[in-house]
């Protein structure tokens, strides 16, 4: 424990430390000297290209791809053009940009994926430098051409190439240049000795650094940071500048004393920290410079190269793996020597219980006092999770989980997510999976993303082993881990189709949230239609095959997989498939077969293709709906011939269909258009398309009695129904004469409080009054109501000893009426009730 | 903002607010100014979810109803068309892509609600303008709150659709709404059902279930109980004249009757339901008919003795027929054809009427209805209490098993089903602490149903609160409309 600080390095207020990650696994004969380098960030792969510019057309240089701490996961004979530029996407792809602007996509364990290019400019002028960066869009790419243009990609996943406007007056390379991802564009910063331009899609501004040492002349290197927050510059005087990149504000600058162009500087700063600080390095020599006029410098005996991580500088040798960062404020207050902090205290109040001394008392009674346990225990976790040697984290998580005891509500959350993170970090630090991420660094990146890059290695069990430990959900976890192992298991040629089914379905089984289509779509995709269709059986998702079986040519099953999702579009997505692609017989017969889909076809040639229609329920016999089909057809058919014919095969299909009313009422309809006709033409009366109703008012209404007459017997109206239809005539005609005679013609059917009501809704109370007498006893009171009759009302009411009859009469009194026959009623309604 | 919705046990306002911020990602999608093309259907459900001033907010200029020919001139960047996806909206959009002047510059987007079609992808692509939209895009607006208890799919083809026409669509929408429920409000534990369709939807959810298995809602459940219902189940409920307040008003809006009349009306009605003289001839309705009456009042009366009486004699109902079709227009034929489709109308098959046994063993009919003080449910209809709503409150107590008989006689499976909740996720229910049950008419729903559950809900011993859903509210007349052919000749 002693030795904790023993790396440790004073700059200004703060401490640097480096510290040993792993001591590298390859065997490199002469180290990184002349190679294309890449390392991806947050501990990902590293890409070696050796001997990048061919001595002769025919060389073939070596690609060797090796996790972070060197052991060998791919290398291959680079038989395409000549490499400028090396990195590695966000995803773990290695992007090879060419001279000739090409692109060249590998997955880590060096298979091919995809080419692109960054335009047809290129090809003639080609690529003089490039750099890859990633931002939240994804990796982008940046490269400058012969003719001094840069050209700029944010996404190479949703490729739109930038050619960037002219720098003026720039005629030759800029001595220095970077990407920029500010208010959500990216940008490049160049220099051209002092000057310095920022280029953006529109135009090129000139801008110039804030406090600017005065000595220098020329720009000669410029980094900015993880977060493009920050810029360094270093110049020809050996200043380093430091500021926001926004140049805005000037932080620090130092004088280094070294005018020699350094070969790397890369920020050094971690979140949060008070002090800006750039690592430089030259040939023999690494340089950490922070506000303060000193500096922390290290030797260099072997070619290294710096790799900026969000929170330190990783920094690769041939034969070693170094991290170098801030120390972390709480591994500070722990361990800087005679620190009073309660977190040190702690770890040494711990230190004695461990030796059974007193004097743990009196360290914790210290702490205590002061009221500072729970700081402490936190101090302890917090320092836990940036030490990288797990001794030193089980030491300081021992004094903590020991402090915790004297703690009665000290919530148990942030130790016990802080030795799971551990457990998971340790796992993936270890040499042979090779993924050196610090604290930081997993809580930026998330445990999703960590799944992610454990799946690209293949390292399918380490995943899902730490989805169970950290309880993901299983579809975010576990079930996606398998689903990438499966897709994996299905590239593998060599095994057989049901061998490959079996052992995707006994691995996967029912876990929640797998998407076997998917899998099934890797294997189609590889050739493997037999395996694809084994696979997709396994899919509960009815909806996620049909696509997929419709590709293969399943159009059956794709069928009966729609229908069993209950999604309608689907059904008539593959049915419209379906009718494209067999005869019109087989078609059908298909449909048939499926009454789901059949239905739905239905409602869709009911809107889309009505002779289809037709034809559908002609191959089913369906009369019913043929007889439906003619009626619908007749409606919307002008000339009245046609019409009739429609008609008439509407009759045909109900008699087929042994709907013997539909028949007899359709025949009937034919016959009433064939009289329309007829008497259109003799009387000049609009009568067609009416109904027999209309039109026998109509008929009424111009005093047509006899052809009216003629109608009501030949479609043997109901009596009823005539006299209510010719009352109601002959009251809207007012033709009064003609009423009364009608009325005595013979005994009405529907009685005579109808005539006293319609003459009433006429306006006609003297024509109504006709009537009253003849109404039968029990209409009577409401006849004499109708009229407004109150007195003789209450004499009918009265005779009938009627309780209720005589109450409405009552309510129709008013004030005004005769108070004589207010009091007979209710002399009358009193003797009623008893009764 | 929208606080009648947040008032109840069950806090809707959720269910809302994420319908608006997924409008407004999607708004947000389309940079700069826009102007947007309704298909004039949806302009009714979307007032429920948001107003103009959200638009507005997200740089909506101008609004527009779908019509063929060209949209009409807006300075804005982009045009947005918010429609259903049917193939006849397909051909309109594609006409007025096709006539957008080529100097305008304007992109489109398409939004489909409530869910994106192959289909009407396919037809955009026949008709060579799938390419020029720069947003295609679904707006998954199954269920709309419509009150504090109240959820609506607004789908007024619902009925149709399911029981003439065979297409199981809105069942489908019905089963991904109930799925976001959850996601929103816990796994209802206990599904029980009563129809042909609810138990096509219990399918589909129960798969579905399965299908998102590991994406499991670790919501603590908000309903203990979802009742699916078909509307086929009690036919007899929408066809009575509602009496309670909000469904008078929703019957006779804009009706101009006489009372007498209105009351002469409610005693047939009353007659029908009290199975009096339901097997013959009634002539008040020939009367009606005589009087050319509107027709879905009679068609409304002549499916209400048809369903009371299980049926009509033959006789009685080619006379009903007859004198409907002569009287109205022979064209009525198919609307009588597919009133018989749904079981609205039907010629007799069996001499044994069931209504009577159901009607005294859900108790339908009440005597004494007290309207004043309400203690049952019947007074929503004047003493005849929702067959509906009868089931839903003998499931809750003493159970359905109780009925078991009744169940049978009505249409369709009853069944009931458990979802499996993840540990930890069990209810821990407080001492008289309510059960809060889900109600879905599938179909379609009326005021005084929705009056009568809300009344069981505030009965002080009921034990239950009702939150209910639909595929969307209707009335006798709006529901029988829906049904007709040709509809737009009557009056």
């Amino acid at each position: 424990m002693a030795f904790v600080t023993a790396n440790w390095n004073p700059l200004g207020e703060a401490f640097y430390r480096k510290t040993e990650l792993y001591e590298m696994g390859w065997n490199l004969k002469d180290g990184l000297r002349d190679c294309l380098f890449a390392a991806a960030p947050y501990g990902g792969p590293i890409a070696l290209l050796k001997e990048p510019l061919r001595r002769s057309p025919s060389a073939r240089p070596l690609m060797e791809i090796y996790s972070s701490s060197g052991v060998s996961m791919a290398s291959f004979l680079w038989k395409s053009g000549v490499v400028k530029q090396l990195g590695w996407t966000v995803s773990d792809d290695l992007l090879c940009i060419q001279e000739d602007g090409t692109v060249l996509v590998y997955d880590m364990f060096g298979n091919f994926k995809k080419h692109f290019s960054m335009g047809s400019e290129v090809v003639q002028n080609q690529v003089l430098e490039a750099k890859v960066f990633h931002s939240p869009y994804g990796t982008g790419i940046a490269i400058v051409t012969g003719t001094f243009r840069f050209t700029l990609a944010t996404n190479i996943d949703d490729l739109k190439l930038r050619r960037l406007p002219e720098v003026p007056g720039l005629q030759g390379l800029p001595s220095c240049w970077a990407v920029l991802t500010q208010d959500r564009q990216s940008k490049v910063l160049l220099a051209s000795g002092a000057d310095l331009f920022i280029l953006d899609n529109t135009v090129c501004t000139a801008v110039a650094p804030p406090g600017l040492s005065p000595q220098a002349t020329s720009i000669v290197h410029m980094a900015v940071s993880f977060s493009y927050k920050y810029l360094a510059l270093f110049t020809d005087s050996g200043h380093v500048w430091m500021g926001t990149s926004n140049l805005r504000d000037k932080l620090s600058e130092v004088e280094t004393k070294i005018r020699a162009p350094p070969k790397q500087m890369a920020w050094c700063r971690r979140p949060k920290s008070q002090q800006p600080s750039v690592v430089i390095m030259w040939d023999q020599q690494l340089l950490v410079a922070g506000q303060c006029k000193e500096s922390i410098q290290y030797p260099l005996d072997d070619d290294s190269v710096l790799v900026p991580e969000l929170d330190g500088v990783r920094i690769i040798s041939g034969t070693h793996h170094e991290m170098l960062q801030e120390v972390p404020g709480a591994c500070e207050e722990i361990f800087k020597i005679a620190s009073m902090e309660p977190g040190a205290l702690l770890l040494e109040a711990h230190k004695e219980y461990e030796k059974e001394s007193q004097k743990a008392d009196e360290y914790l009674r210290e702490i205590k006092e002061q009221s500072l346990l729970g700081k402490a225990v936190r101090q302890c976790i917090e320092a836990a999770g940036h030490e990288y040697d797990p001794d030193t984290q089980k030491t300081l998580l021992r004094a903590a989980s020991f402090g915790k005891c004297f703690l009665s509500n000290f919530p148990p959350d942030q130790f016990v997510s802080m030795c799971r993170d551990l457990r998971v970090l340790n796992a993936v630090r270890d040499y042979t999976v090779g993924i050196p991420l610090t604290h930081t660094q997993f809580k930026q990146m998330t445990v999703q993303v960590l799944i992610d890059r454990l799946v690209y290695r293949k390292l399918y069990p380490l995943a899902i082993e730490i989805c169970r430990y950290l309880k993901t959900p299983e579809y975010q976890g576990v079930s996606r881990v398998l689903k990438h192992w499966a897709c994996c298991k299905v590239q593998q040629k060599e095994e057989a189709d049901d061998v490959i089914a079996r052992a995707i379905c006994v691995k996967l089984g029912e876990t929640a949230g797998i998407s076997y289509s998917e899998i099934a779509t890797k294997a189609y995709e590889c050739g493997r239609t037999e395996l694809a269709i084994k696979l997709l059986e396994f899919e509960p998702r009815s909806g996620e095959q049909v696509p997929l079986l419709l590709k293969m040519k399943r159009s059956q099953l794709a069928l009966s997989k729609a229908i069993e999702s209950g999604d309608t579009d689907l059904v008539y997505t593959v049915v419209s498939y379906l009718k494209n692609e067999m005869n019109r017989g087989d078609f059908f017969m298909t449909l048939r077969n499926q009454p789901v889909a059949l239905s739905l076809y239905r409602q869709f040639c009911k809107h889309q293709e009505q002779d289809t229609l037709k034809d559908l329920f002609n191959q089913d016999d369906d009369h019913q709906e043929l007889g439906n089909f003619y009626v619908r057809a007749s409606y919307k058919e002008r000339r009245l011939e046609a019409r009739i014919g429609l008609l008439q095969s509407a009759v045909d299909e109900y008699y087929k269909a042994k709907n013997e009313f539909s028949a007899k009422v359709t025949e009937e309809e034919m016959r009433l258009l064939r009289v329309q006709r007829k008497l259109e033409e003799e009387k000049g009366e609009h009568l067609v398309g009416f109904s027999l109703h209309d039109t026998l008012s109509s008929l009424l209404a111009v005093g047509l009695h006899k052809q009216a007459e003629q109608l009501y017997k030949d479609f043997r109206v109901p009596d009823k129904r005539y006299w209510w239809l010719k009352l109601t005539a002959l009251a809207e005609k007012e033709d009064w004469e003609e009423l009364e005679k009608f009325g005595k013609s013979k005994k009405s059917p529907i009685g005579y409080l109808p005539f006293v009501e319609v003459c009433v809704k006429h306006h006609n109370k003297y024509e109504a009054r006709k009537y009253v007498s003849k109404v039968t006893p029990e209409q009577k009171v409401k006849a004499h109501l109708a009229v407004g009759d109150l007195e003789g009302a209450a004499d009918a009411a009265i005779e009938r000893r009627s309780e209720a009859e005589i109450s409405t009469v009552l309510s129709r009194c008013s004030p005004t009426t005769d108070r004589a026959l207010v009091e007979r009623l209710n002399r009358a309604r009193a003797t009623a009730a008893k009764k | 903002m929208a606080a009648h919705l947040s008032y109840g046990r069950v806090n809707l306002n959720i269910l809302r607010e994420a319908a608006r911020k997924e409008l407004r990602e999607f708004l947000d999608k389309c940079a700069g100014t826009k102007a947007i093309v309704w298909d004039e259907y949806l302009t009714g459900p979307f007032g429920l979810i948001a107003q103009y001033s959200l638009l507005k907010e997200h740089e909506v200029d101008k609004m527009f109803t779908l019509k063929a020919g060209r949209v009409p001139p807006a300075d804005v960047k982009n045009i947005i068309f918010f429609v259903r996806p049917r193939l006849e909206l397909m051909d309109i959009i594609a006409e007025n892509v096709l006539s957008e002047d080529k100097q305008q510059l304007r992109e489109f987007h398409i939004l489909f609600v409530p869910r994106r079609s192959l289909l009407c992808e396919q037809r955009l692509k026949e008709q060579g303008v799938l390419g020029c939209f720069t947003n295609i895009d679904e707006y998954i607006l199954d269920l709309i709150p419509y009150d504090g208890d109240l959820l609506s799919m607004e789908s007024e083809t619902a009925f149709r659709e399911c029981y003439l026409e065979n297409d199981q669509t809105s069942l489908f929408h019905t089963a991904k709404g109930l799925m976001t429920l959850q996601a929103l409000y816990g796994t209802i534990p206990q599904i029980f059902g009563k129809g042909e369709c609810a138990r096509h939807v219990a399918n589909m959810m129960l798969r579905m279930k399965r299908e998102f298995g590991g994406s499991q809602s670790q919501i603590l459940p908000v309903f203990d109980t979802l009742l699916l219902l078909d509307r086929n189940v009690d036919l007899l409920t929408p066809l009575a004249t509602q009496l309670t307040y909000e469904g008078l008003i929703d019957e006779i809006y804009g009706i101009t009757n006489a009372s007498d009349v209105f009351f002469d009306n409610l005693t047939v009605e009353q007659e029908f339901m009290t199975g009096v003289d339901t097997d013959k001839v009634n002539t008040y309705i020939e009367d009606c008919i005589a009087q050319k009456d509107p027709l879905i009042k009679i068609l409304r009366l002549v499916c209400m003795q048809s369903v009371c009486n299980n049926g009509l004699k033959q006789k009685v109902l080619d006379h009903y027929k007859r004198e409907i079709l002569q009287t109205y227009g022979y064209e009525h034929i198919l609307t009588l054809t597919n009133l018989e489709k749904a079981g609205l109308l039907k010629p007799q098959t069996t001499t044994r009427n069931n209504y009577p046994t159901i009607r005294k063993t859900l108790k339908l009919w009440m005597e004494d209805a007290n309207e004043q003080n309400p203690n049952d449910i019947s007074y929503v209809y004047s003493g005849y209490a929702p067959l509906s709503v009868r089931l839903a409150q003998v499931l809750a107590r003493p159970g359905w098993r109780s009925i078991e008989e009744v169940l049978k006689m009505l249409p369709g499976p009853h069944f009931e089903e458990r979802q499996q909740l993840p540990t930890g996720l069990h209810k821990k229910r407080q001492q008289g602490e309510n059960r809060t049950t889900l109600v879905f008419f599938l179909g379609g729903v009326t005021y005084a149903e929705i009056a009568a559950l809300r009344f069981l809900s505030q009965m002080e011993d009921s034990g239950t609160e009702y939150i209910i859903a639909t595929t969307k509210l209707l009335n006798g007349t709006s529901w029988i409309r829906s049904l007709m052919d040709r509809p737009d000749n009557q009056s």
